[in-house]
């Protein structure tokens, strides 16, 4: 350890450190047994409730019940005017969410992945990220899109991929990625009241984690990142479904007498650096997990941000562990060695640790 | 649903108005020419940069159609949007100083020639993505419809819109959902330096609208009268509830793409032979015809149209530019703290 790691008190504990009500009904043993979808699927009922401008359009999210169910029942109890089953036309849905939400409406768009959203990333890029600044604040977007996004389910390589990094280079939108309960309940609200358009990645194999939930759980703030697990020995940065692979790292780090900090970045865009460098600053080591490929990922633009502002108090490089440079595969062998794993960041973990 | 099949204009409705109205129409012509006019001049002299594109020869397709419209209504436009914007009646000041990148101007200077705004005319804009306008105008209308409101979206887009799966997409969603939308297809003949033959299997555009179920017609994009008869009609129409409309307005037009384009893809007597149906040529002999119109009106029109236009270039001269500082406001809406 450096003479400066030593001198700033490691070991204190994180004085920004944010728990969520989840966390804290799930320590309490307090709270409703739920999945993620469940979760999902509440916020965008009581959407739908609490506000009249407030609608749903996709593809087969009505009749089918959504392509992850998560919209499941919506129809029969909203009806067809506010649960609107689309033609598969990615680019028209998008864009007309975004014409409703110029005129007022409250569009909730839900694409079935984001491999498909590129077929309405004119839409996304050239309208709704533009429109504010392009107009002189004339025309706000208050849009949200909701897409699945990520690997682990042997759907290979045009169904699980994670752009959302892509998404989150386009100054204008807002990217957010609900990893826990309390987020993918509490999110899309706050979501729906910024006037601005946001993008929610739900990761695919998230949909079935189970979980307790405060019934009372509340909106979720999309402006800063989470401390997940405290920690003094490194940071493991992480998101959306690597998440969970991160705190089982941090688990065996633990065993191991390794005290690993996990971020929970929870908004990709604007990313809330203060959240990250205080952390680094206290650790001097930092893993940042991406299920996007490596080169020019968000880890990247998480690398730069710590080596721009936090350099003089890093010990070791900065290591990221990232999906393999490969289209998702799909043998479940060979896509789970694409894939960031626990082992990885792990090992990950004690290269940075020394 | 009812599919309804393609229909030709064969029943004249009378166009509403008298002499006075048909010269308003001749003098809205006028203005969007002399204004563009001016700017090519401004051009040259640099104090309009980037992409200029000209609406001139087509002035009777926005000025015809945009009497049609009610101030509940919306537009949606293209790259190629002085005429519609003109025509809605977005300030002819705040039009120049956006040309001249100017604070003052429609989108504060941040938009230009190719992304003119004004949300107090419900001027959606200005989209430079051939085709890209077609779903904000989808949902401009999706939004009236759910309120039950009697708005009209009017989407204007060019032949090569045709080429856009956004079109298909959106004549489709339009036709399924029965939103209140006027499409108006402004065939000029070339998407860029492309002619409509060499890039369209089927170039009869308005067949093509009618196999989605919605009306669909062809109307001489040369006459403002047959425009505006025709704009009557069809927004008529989807205001009453009829659906989705839409007119090929069959026009030409007489310069360049932009100012960058030397004009190598399309006979010179192609363009004459055009000319000799110049909108603004054929309304002025029609009302001098009738005695509707003096040569003294007729200076009287350009005078003024020369005043305003005059005043427009002294204003955007003097107008203030944005400062830098604020460089990366309206990227996002001030949030609550």
């Amino acid at each position: 350890m450096t003479a400066r790691a030593a001198a700033s008190g490691a070991g204190a504990r994180p004085a920004t450190a944010r728990t969520t009500k989840a966390a804290e009904a799930s320590a309490a043993g307090s709270g409703q047994q739920v999945t993620y979808r469940e979760a999902m699927r509440e916020a965008l009922r009581e959407a739908l409730i609490r506000d009249e401008r407030v609608f749903i359009m996709g593809e087969d999210i009505g009749r089918y019940g959504g392509c992850y169910a998560v919209t499941l029942g919506l129809l029969e109890e909203f009806g067809p005017g506010r649960i609107r089953d689309t033609p598969l036309s990615e680019s028209a849905f998008v864009g007309a969410g975004i014409g409703a939400a110029l005129a007022g409406m409250r569009p909730i768009v839900e694409i079935m992945t984001v491999n498909f959203s590129l077929l309405a990333l004119d839409q996304i890029l050239n309208n709704a990220a533009t429109l504010l600044h392009m107009s002189g604040g004339q025309l706000n977007v208050p849009l949200v899109i909701r897409m699945t996004t990520g690997a682990g389910r042997q759907v290979a390589a045009q169904h699980s991929h994670s752009l959302e990094g892509w998404y989150a280079h386009i100054p204008g939108l807002r990217i957010v990625a609900p990893a826990t309960l309390a987020d993918a309940r509490g999110m899309l609200w706050t979501a729906l009241e910024d006037p601005d358009p946001v993008l929610i990645f739900e990761h695919g194999a998230l949909y079935n984690m189970p979980g307790l939930l405060d019934p009372a759980a509340g909106p979720a703030d999309i402006d800063t990142a989470a401390v997940r697990r405290p920690g003094r020995d490194l940071t493991i940065v992480a998101y959306g479904g690597t998440l969970a692979k991160a705190l089982t790292a941090a688990d065996q780090l633990s065993a191991d007498g390794v005290a690993a900090e996990v971020i929970d970045l929870r908004t990709l865009r604007p990313l809330d650096d203060a959240t990250i460098l205080e952390s680094v600053r206290r650790t001097h080591r930092v893993v940042i997990v991406d299920e996007g490929w490596r080169s020019g990922s968000l880890s990247a633009e998480v690398c730069a941000r710590i080596t721009e502002q936090a350099f003089y108090d890093l010990d070791a490089p900065v290591e990221r562990v990232c999906t393999a440079e490969v289209p998702i595969p799909y043998a479940q062998h060979l896509e789970e060695a694409a894939l960031p794993q626990p082992a990885g960041i792990v090992a990950a973990a004690r290269r940075a640790a020394g | 649903m009812t599919r309804r099949p393609q229909q030709t204009a064969t029943t004249a409705e009378p166009v509403s108005g008298d002499a006075a109205h048909r010269r308003e129409l001749l003098r809205e012509m006028v203005r969007v020419r002399r204004f563009e006019e001016r700017c090519v001049e401004l051009y040259s002299a640099a104090k309009i940069r980037g992409f200029l594109h000209l609406y001139i020869g087509e002035e009777a397709v926005a000025v015809g159609v945009c009497q049609a419209l009610t101030p509940a209504d919306s537009i949606v436009s293209t790259y190629r949007e002085h005429g519609h914007a003109l025509a809605r009646g977005v300030g002819m000041d705040s039009l120049m100083a956006e040309m001249y990148g100017k604070v003052t101007g429609c989108s504060g200077g941040r938009g230009g020639s190719m992304h003119l705004f004004d949300v107090s005319h419900r001027f959606y804009g200005g989209n430079a993505i051939v085709g890209g306008g077609l779903p904000l105008a989808a949902g401009l209308a999706l939004a009236d419809r759910m309120r039950g409101t009697s708005g009209v979206t009017a989407c204007f887009f060019g032949d090569g819109a045709v080429a856009e799966g956004e079109f298909h997409e959106c004549m489709n969603l339009a036709a399924l959902w029965d939103l209140p939308l006027l499409f108006c297809c402004e065939n000029n003949l070339y998407a860029m330096g492309t002619a409509l033959d060499r890039a369209q299997a089927e170039t009869d555009l308005a067949a093509r609208a009618g196999s989605y179920g919605m009306v669909a017609w062809a109307v001489d994009g040369m006459d403002v009268i047959a425009v505006e008869h025709a704009a009557r009609r069809g927004a008529g129409a989807v205001r009453a509830g009829g659906g989705p409309h839409f007119l090929e307005l069959r026009t030409y037009r007489f310069r360049a793409h932009s100012m960058y384009d030397p004009d190598r893809y399309r006979d010179k007597s192609e363009v004459e032979r055009w000319k000799t149906r110049d909108p603004i040529d054929a309304l002025a002999a029609q009302l001098k015809q009738h005695n509707e119109i003096t040569d003294d009106d007729l200076e009287a029109i350009e005078n003024e149209i020369a005043a305003e236009i005059t005043d427009a270039i002294e204003a955007a001269e003097a107008a203030a530019i944005e400062p830098v500082e604020d460089l990366t406001r309206f990227v996002y809406s001030p949030r609550p703290s």
